[in-house]
């Protein structure tokens, strides 16, 4: 996996990483929910993983939506 | 069988809930937000789309806010638990379930105020009754949306914009309502808004929840507490919504029963449910008040009630007549006092009760004339006797 592609986002909850999944993946973006990366840790586990050309749009959305996060990380091997 | 108790539980559930269900159980299973495997974050993908359909139903902005709950019973006993607090004040009215009123009634062992404003005998309330009780430490006002005895409509929307001018926070029991009768917590400054899963909505049974207004989750405390899937780390419950309320592991399979019953609220609409209901509710009223030795409780105007109607038959006990109406005609109804004693003391009908029928949208109009009938049946043999 090309993993220098995708950066992810951590939430504090379940519920705000599965609202901004949805949302995300309304906008036509191509996101996916996965285990948080062994080097990162997160309150709740999973975080949401995305392609990093789409990283503005991203901001955006939780900009917009206020949904508060742990913080975005590149994904790194 | 003629199943005429759906103000207890509605049944039958809609096809979709019971597809829902087994899919769960056989192909998701996995417990929601606990694990980052697939079926975990599907678990929790389902559940999160049941928070967004009632969001949708009730006009709330951010699902987060709905916290899902056992019944609506918790989810009461949640707000009267976790924020009245010695020396505040509560006011609420005389017909309400005793969801309400056993923990209002505990709560005044530990000092809190309880104010019961009277409601006319057939379940109406005067606003301006409720104003003239708000004292300086009135915290909340508890207020059931239709009474489960006669079905008869609370002006909520009269007090909840009383609530807001009096800064009192506004707490609404939509049990009998939500699902079948329009809601919607901006337009009616509800602050808190609790709910059954399982009756209008088409849930299965084990299934409820409470909105809370952003905010006011401060001065809540929970009703339970521990593991969320969130700040594992921590040992302190954390304070943000759903989590503050959600510990321990939630009834999945019921709740992904509970989105397909709201999904299909949505789809028929509420106004078109809310119509045929009263349909069968004004056949049932008009049918049962031709009915000679027959009394029927509550206001007259369908436009004004949900689909519950109360009766008695003069010289007969409300068990006895549901005896026959069940052995002899294969209807369900429920006799009794409905969990509200003070419901039946506003009707006049305390301590005997009454004949509770509740029809719900998927009752045939035959099943409301067979059953006309077998009352008809049940009151002429009585006058015989
Ligand atoms: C008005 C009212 N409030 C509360 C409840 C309690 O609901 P639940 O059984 O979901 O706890 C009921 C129904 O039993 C009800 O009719």
């Amino acid at each position: 996996m090309e993993t220098e592609r995708y950066s992810v986002v951590l939430f504090h909850s379940m519920s705000n990483a599965l609202q901004v999944e949805k949302l995300l993946k309304g906008m036509g973006m191509a996101v996916k929910l996965i285990p948080v990366p062994r080097q990162l840790s997160s309150d709740c586990g999973i975080c949401l993983r995305f392609d990093r050309r789409d990283e503005p749009r991203v901001k955006a959305t939780l900009e917009k939506k206020g949904i508060e996060i742990q913080g975005i990380h590149p994904m790194s091997r | 069988m003629i199943y005429l108790d759906n103000a207890a539980t509605s049944w039958p559930k809609p096809e979709a809930v019971y597809r829902a269900m087994d899919h769960f159980m056989r192909h998701t299973g996995a417990n929601p937000g606990r694990s980052a495997h697939q079926p975990s974050i599907e678990a929790g993908r389902i559940i999160y789309e049941t928070r967004e359909s009632l969001a949708t139903l009730f006009g709330i902005g951010d699902p987060t806010r709905v916290v899902l709950t056992s019944n609506a019973t918790e989810a009461l006993n949640l707000v009267i638990k976790g924020l009245l607090q010695s020396g505040d004040h509560v006011i609420t009215s005389s017909v309400e379930h005793n969801s309400v009123m056993r923990p209002l009634r505990a709560a005044e062992k530990r000092g809190v105020e309880v104010t019961v404003v009277r409601c006319m005998p057939e379940g109406i309330l005067h606003p301006p009754h409720i104003e003239q009780a708000i004292r300086s430490n009135t915290r909340l006002i508890a207020l059931n949306h239709a009474s489960n005895v006669v079905g008869t409509l609370l002006p909520i929307a009269e007090v909840g914009l009383i609530a807001r001018q009096h800064g009192v926070l506004f707490l609404v029991d939509a049990a009998q309502t939500a699902g079948c009768y329009p809601i919607d917590v901006e337009a009616t400054s509800i602050d808190l808004l609790a709910f059954s899963g399982h009756k209008g909505l088409y849930g299965p049974q084990g299934t409820g929840g409470l909105y809370i207004r952003e905010g006011i989750e401060s001065s809540i405390e929970p009703l339970k507490y521990g593991g969320t899937g969130s700040r594992s780390e921590h040992e302190y419950q954390p304070d943000f919504l759903p989590d503050k309320y959600e510990s321990g592991t939630p009834n999945s399979v019921g709740l992904a029963g509970l989105g397909a019953g709201v999904r299909f609220v949505l789809e028929q609409g509420v106004p078109e449910i809310q119509e045929r209901e009263q349909e069968l509710i004004r056949f049932l009223t008009d049918g049962l008040r031709a009915i000679p030795d027959v009394t029927v409780y509550g206001d007259s105007d369908p436009q004004g009630r949900v689909a519950v109607v109360s009766f008695n038959i003069s010289g007969l006990t409300p068990s006895e007549v549901a005896m026959q109406l069940e052995e002899d005609h294969q209807i369900m109804c429920r006799p009794g006092l409905h969990c509200s004693p003070m419901g039946h003391k506003t009707l006049g009908t305390f301590p005997q009760g009454a004949v509770r029928l509740s029809p719900g949208y998927f009752n045939p109009n035959e099943d409301l004339e067979r059953t006309l009938k077998a009352v008809g049946k049940i009151a002429a043999a009585r006058a015989r006797c």
